[in-house]
């Protein structure tokens, strides 16, 4: 059970925590809402709970609770650019189908 | 897939759910794009990479180009392409005319006092060309964040009246953005130093921008902030010390033409980059070569320093007007938040470092911190945030009032209130029988119709006709978050409504804001003895009204011949001193009419009641009495 994170995802997660000041790590998750079935979660991570998984990766804390881990296991997140947008970008092996504008996805 | 940004614990929106909101600073020179992306704020670039948008809108044959595209026009083809379009926002035409000639277009002759610039592309409003600029920031958030806009944020200068504010909200609409909020741009600075951090004092925001100087004295308390006091000048900025240096260029290189726009533009843009340059060096070598002159020198600091003397001394008048309004003292500034990218020149930081006796905060960029600002209200305001974390308090810049009898002008909300703010205030009739009021909406300072801005005007009618002074009407002025104004007038005892939103009267007077404080400061005592004047004047010709009337009903029967010449001559005695200046002779032949009608007046007060008493008992008022105050 391992998520990764490639090195320029790595880079901006630290520099975004640094910037706000605050927060352990990174949280990933999914939600069971949108048009396909299920969304990404990408949130900051003020406290850990008992029910997280902590990974780490290129010295970033990566926390994923138990619900969400199995539909996340093996999941790489990147950040990229694509023309003028940058953000994150989930590269979940699970993942089967996404719906046209790719905010959910089935597994 | 679409690509994820990082939101606070419990904030994440669920897919589909869009709350992209952005700050837009709508600036007179350059315009920016701002929003909040993985808990950072930060402007947004062009494909380019480059942040700043000229706020320049070209009308070429079939396209319109905004930003540098457009910029590059500005010299070969001026009357198309429109710079500094945020100074003609909601301005008539009178004021532009009067503006010297800092604007080099030609306008349409049309009815409607909405100015129209002609270009290629028709006549266009200052509105419309608004609107690209916006359009353009629309399309590049757009497309930097991958989706639809929720809202925006926009900011306007402190100082912008109500006619100035309701165009860019129009031009916003044109371009199809939501406004959430405008914003005042020294809020929205204030905002970007970060003044939730639990900061505690006395601050004030310097912005000098492309085109307006405002300052404003806010206090903070406890991660909340409060604005104390706002001032500046709309028709002061970067473009008039390009204009002072142009001036000196162009006098040093014998050029004394400058009517040709193209020349003008030329020497402007020369001026601006030796301003520009000189923040860097020393000392800067200039090249020009415009209209068959070719001149080559140098300009240094010292000299830079000398034009803009009196301009930066100008802005530091308004900041201590401002710290008056306020109730501070230079010392209890704790520090200064300098914004625009004027306050980069090296004299303006030195003066205004030395007026207030302290720090100045140049931390974020002087051009970006107003959208920066702008955006983070806007990631509050799209529910991106917890909504306690920020609480603006804005206030009104001129007081709004209404004209009553005589030209005066009775103030309802006194400038500095707080905004959002509603205040309500009773007038009455002043003639019997009076069955419509007309309600003229004025904002200014000064006691006389006359010396104060006509922003609106419109007419409560068809209440039922009473004796003068009988008739209850409510006048309530409602200020909403964004400093619009809704007039409304209610006759209480009928019922009858009549309001307005001030779609302001585009005419406004040419006198600067500024001016117009500084004239209510030194005219204080002028405007009192009109004010009392034109009281004694209303109050005499209220006691002629009310005689005339009185005589042409019942003079005959009450009064002899003798007695009637008595009242005429002092009649015609007040006629004759009311028009004049002399308060105290009109208030004496007022006095002494009323002393000339004593008897007339105990004689109809007791003939009114023996014929309204005449046929009935005394147990029929004692019945009665109830039904009256019930009535009443």
């Amino acid at each position: 059970m391992a998520i990764t994170l490639t090195e320029p995802a790595a880079e901006r997660i630290k520099s975004f925590l640094d910037n706000r000041g605050k927060g352990v790590g990174l949280r990933l998750g999914v939600k069971t809402m949108g048009c396909s079935g299920m969304s990404y979660v990408l949130e900051f991570v003020d406290e850990i709970n008992p029910e997280d998984e902590v990974f780490e990766d290129a010295g970033v804390k990566v926390i994923v609770d138990k619900k969400s881990l199995v539909y996340l296991d093996g999941t790489e997140l990147d950040y990229t650019r694509e023309g003028l947008n940058e953000g994150f970008k989930f590269n979940n092996p699970k993942e089967k189908a996404a719906c046209g504008c790719g905010e959910s996805f089935t597994v | 897939m679409a690509l994820i940004q990082i939101a606070e614990p419990g904030q994440s929106t669920t897919a589909h759910q869009h709350r992209l909101a952005v700050g837009i600073d709508l600036g007179t020179t350059n315009s920016l794009v701002a929003t909040v992306r993985s808990g950072e704020v930060d402007t947004l670039p062009d494909a380019d990479g480059s942040h700043l948008l000229p706020s320049v809108v070209h009308y070429a044959g079939n396209e319109i180009l905004v930003g540098s595209a457009a910029l590059q026009h500005s010299v070969s083809d001026p009357l198309n392409t429109i710079v500094s379009v945020k100074r003609l926002m909601g301005r008539g035409i009178d004021d532009i005319n009067t503006d010297d000639a800092h604007h080099l277009y030609e306008f349409a002759e049309t009815d409607s006092s909405v100015p129209r610039i002609k270009t290629r592309a028709g006549n266009v409003s200052a509105i419309e060309v608004s609107a690209e600029i916006l359009k353009t920031l629309k399309r590049r958030a757009e497309n930097a964040l991958g989706d639809e806009l929720t809202g925006a944020v926009i900011t306007v200068p402190a100082y912008f009246d109500d006619a100035q504010r309701q165009a860019t909200k129009d031009a916003a609409r044109l371009a199809d953005i939501k406004v959430l909020r405008l914003l005042n741009e020294p809020t929205a600075a204030a905002v970007a130093y970060g003044l939730d951090s639990g900061n505690e004092g006395v601050i004030a925001v310097y912005d000098l921008g492309g085109g307006t100087f405002d300052i404003s004295i806010l206090r903070l308390n406890k991660g909340v902030f409060e604005v104390l006091a706002t001032g500046g000048n709309s028709s002061l900025g970067g473009d008039d010390f390009d204009h002072e240096i142009a001036l000196w260029l162009s006098a040093e290189a014998g050029i004394d033409d400058l009517r040709d726009p193209a020349v003008k533009r030329a020497i402007m843009q020369q001026a601006r980059s030796a301003k520009e340059a000189l923040a860097e060096h020393e000392s800067v070598d200039i090249d020009l070569d415009v209209a068959g002159t070719r001149w080559q020198g140098a300009i240094d600091r010292e000299k830079l320093k000398e034009l803009l003397l009196p301009l930066v001394k100008k802005t530091l008048m308004s900041c201590r007007r401002a710290l008056r309004d306020a109730e501070v003292e230079n010392q209890d500034i704790s520090e200064v938040v300098m914004v625009g990218g004027s306050t980069r020149v090296l004299i303006v930081r030195e003066m205004v470092a030395e007026f207030f006796e302290c720090e100045l905060l140049t931390g974020i960029d002087p051009d970006k911190v107003v959208a920066t600002g702008a955006a983070l209200q806007a990631d509050v305001l799209a529910g991106n945030k917890p909504d306690d974390e920020m609480l603006l308090l804005d206030v009104i810049p001129l007081s709004l009032g209404i004209e009553t009898m005589g030209g005066l002008v009775e103030k309802i909300i006194h400038r500095n209130t707080a905004i959002p703010v509603a205040k309500a205030q009773d007038f009455t009739t002043y003639k019997d029988g009076q069955t419509a009021m007309a309600v003229h909406v004025l904002q200014g300072e000064r006691e006389l119709v006359s010396d104060c801005r006509s922003l609106a005007r419109f007419e409560l009618r068809g209440f039922p006709p009473q004796v003068a002074g009988a008739a209850r009407i409510r006048v309530t002025f409602q200020v909403d978050a964004d400093g619009l104004l809704i007039v409304s007038a209610r006759e209480e005892n009928s019922g009858v409504e009549a309001s307005v939103d001030v779609k302001p009267s585009y005419g406004l007077s040419d006198n600067e804001i500024e001016t117009m404080l500084r004239d209510s400061i030194e005219h204080a005592e002028d405007d009192m003895h009109s004010r009392s004047l034109r009281e004694q004047q209303v109050e005499a010709e209220r006691v002629l009204e009310a005689l005339d009337s009185a005589l042409a009903v019942d003079a005959d029967q009450l009064l002899s011949a003798e007695e009637k010449e008595k009242i005429a001559d002092a009649r015609q005695r007040l006629v004759e001193v009311k028009s004049g200046a002399d308060i105290d002779s009109i208030e004496s032949g007022i006095k002494q009419l009323e002393a000339a009608c004593e008897d007339y007046v105990a004689r109809r007060m007791n003939s009114n009641i023996r014929s309204a008493m005449a046929g009935h008992s005394i147990d029929e008022y004692s019945d009665s009495t109830e039904n009256v105050d019930a009535e009443s």
